[in-house]
């Protein structure tokens, strides 16, 4: 067990390095000069040369990616251009809308996902299953910020019930925060959830012809506890893999979910950034959310380890 | 073609391709109006009111514009997903001859690119390319290469163990040849079916680039930045808000029927 997280850790640190590697020489090596384009066309020789020196743009490229790395090990992610603060300062604000964001709207696919699932997989065939289905084709083809412009729609513009955008802040009290963050999570959730239904469908729908579960069945158990006592936790290991490797498109959806509602989270933060064409502040935030994914991936497999002893045995 | 009229998940996805695709053709030759055609005075009418499908802020025809976004949706679409699918089925197949580290690299090459959400390379390569099409297509297809590598990478490994490649290599025939004869017309069923499949999300992506402004620069309509205008509009045009909406899920949705359809009655392993 040791030997194996061992290796699997030095495996997510190589990978983390060489996507730092990878980040960094595509956005310094691209045509266009970093200053130039932060500073725009109307720029002054004297500004662009007291930019690019302290953005370090006239030493060496092997030299400034080390200096980067450096920083970002220690915490110190470099200062936004247009914002004039630090960018490490910057991301911690963000997450504080992002993370709570992505765990709600986590929560809430699931939350659909599963007894969907399950009551599909006993209804196999029928009419449930037929329904189920067609609300997994519709809801993956929903893209997640025009879920988000339909639900401003309906319970903004119309009921008034909710508000249209923007976040007040966890010092409002959670409530109001949490207010905030609901419509953007039931938009991210959606089109995750239509995903999780046909794994949760098909991994219970597996696991219910095994034989401990006929076992259960014939120790004269109800049918329910059968499903849920002894299927369903078996059948959640594919629904925890997926929920790792459709976090990429999570993150993706949040970027967009974030500026459909005015939320000033991380994926705003890249948009903004983009447009003020801040690229200190882009290079760390994909940074950022690329080892995000990677260490989902790294926790998804440690997780798997974790509840299916067979591929303790296995990993070897 | 009795079997292909008993899939009625395949001729629906079918069916609703076929509609995308011919309103994509058509928008090229005639649209009700010319889509960036601006006439103020009949501005944000609601559909029926003044034309098919009413009019946006600037008074142009939004059927117009919904017509000639799907030919722009679809045709970057398909771009991406060629370029992608054509790098990553070269990949598959090369690592497949040569394996060892070469397959450890490029497989690993593959983890690493997954990890950057497309959204964010085409912000990162937009900052220095510019936005637009180019664009886009790009950052689409960069995440296609790796889906295409890896599914290719493991249908061609089984290939390569099948008795007539053991013949084949057994009467001297190279590698290259036995790639191109052999491994390539027999895998084509799983890639063709991954095409479909990853153009719905392909649609999605570039739906999602259009919409923070970096996929065609107006006045092109893109179903996307449809969207994004709208949102001003909320409150007094909502159906400028629904309807690029409902062209993009109808797209996607027609697709992943299409290729779940096309997977059933190609990949005989399916028939469960």
């Amino acid at each position: 067990m040791i030997s194996i997280l061992l290796r699997r850790i030095v495996s997510l640190v190589v990978t983390l390095l060489v996507v730092s590697v990878l980040i960094f020489f595509v956005m310094n090596l691209l045509p266009g000069d970093p200053a130039a384009i932060m500073l725009g066309t109307s720029a002054s020789p004297d500004t662009l040369a007291a930019l690019r020196a302290e953005l370090g743009l006239d030493q060496p490229l092997p030299v400034r990616y080390l200096a980067w790395l450096t920083g970002v090990l220690h915490g110190d992610l470099g200062r936004s251009y247009t914002y004039g603060v630090p960018v490490a300062g910057l991301i911690a604000d963000r997450l504080a809308v992002t993370i709570p964001l992505a765990l709600i709207a986590v929560v809430i696919s699931v939350a659909i996902a599963v007894p969907l699932g399950v009551q599909a997989a006993r209804k196999h065939n029928g009419l449930f299953d037929v329904i189920a289905g067609f609300f997994s084709y519709i809801s993956i083809a929903l893209p997640a910020f025009w879920v988000g412009l339909l639900l401003i729609i309906v319970f903004s513009t119309m009921l008034g019930l909710m508000p249209a955008g923007g976040f007040p802040g966890w010092g409002e009290g959670f409530g109001e925060g949490l207010k905030a963050l609901v419509m953007p999570a039931i938009a991210l959730a959606l089109p995750q959830a239509g995903v999780l239904t046909r794994v949760a469908r098909a991994a219970v729908l597996e696991v219910m012809n095994e034989d401990f579960v006929r076992t259960a069945r014939a120790k004269g158990i109800s049918e329910n506890t059968a499903i849920w006592r002894h299927a369903v936790p078996n059948a959640l290991v594919p629904v925890v893999t997926m929920i790792g490797l459709q976090f990429t498109f999570l993150i993706a959806g949040a970027v967009l979910v974030e500026n459909v509602f005015n939320l000033p989270g991380l994926g705003r933060l890249a948009y903004q950034a983009l447009s003020q064409r801040d690229i200190v502040v882009m290079q760390d935030v994909v940074l950022f959310f690329s080892a995000l994914v990677i260490v989902m991936n790294f926790i998804v497999d440690l997780v798997y380890l974790v509840i299916d002893p067979r591929l303790r045995a296995g990993a070897r | 073609m009795k079997k292909i009229l008993r899939r009625p998940l395949f001729l629906t996805g079918l069916l609703i391709t076929a509609v995308l695709v011919i309103v994509a053709l058509v928008s090229l030759v005639w649209t009700p109006q010319p889509p960036t055609k601006m006439n103020i005075l009949h501005k944000l009418q609601p559909p029926l009111a003044y034309g098919f499908l009413g009019t946006d802020q600037f008074g142009r025809d939004l059927a117009s514009a919904l017509m000639v976004g799907a030919w722009n949706s679809l045709s970057t679409s398909v771009l991406a997903v060629v370029l992608g699918a054509s790098i990553g089925t070269a990949v598959g197949v090369i690592v497949a001859i040569y394996r060892g580290w070469f397959e450890i690299v490029v497989m690993r090459g593959c983890d690493i690119i997954f990890a950057v959400p497309p959204i964010l390379s085409a912000m990162m390569l937009g900052a220095f390319l510019g936005s637009g099409r180019f664009t886009a297509i790009i950052a689409i297809a960069v995440f296609m290469v790796p889906v295409f590598a890896r599914l290719t990478l493991s249908a061609a490994l089984q290939i390569w163990t099948r008795d007539y490649v053991m013949a084949a290599i057994g009467i001297g025939r190279s590698k290259g040849t036995i790639t191109l004869v052999h491994v390539l017309p027999n895998i084509s069923n799983q890639i063709i079916v991954q095409v479909t499949i990853q153009l719905g999300l392909a649609i999605l992506t570039e739906a999602g680039l259009s919409f923070l402004g970096l996929g065609m620069p107006p006045p092109a309509p893109t179903w996307g930045r449809m969207l994004a205008d709208a949102q001003t509009f909320l409150g007094i045009a909502p159906w400028l808000a629904i309807l690029p909406g409902l062209a993009i899920a109808f797209a996607v949705l027609g697709l992943n029927m299409l290729g779940d359809g096309l997977r059933d009655l190609l990949d005989p392993r399916d028939k469960s």
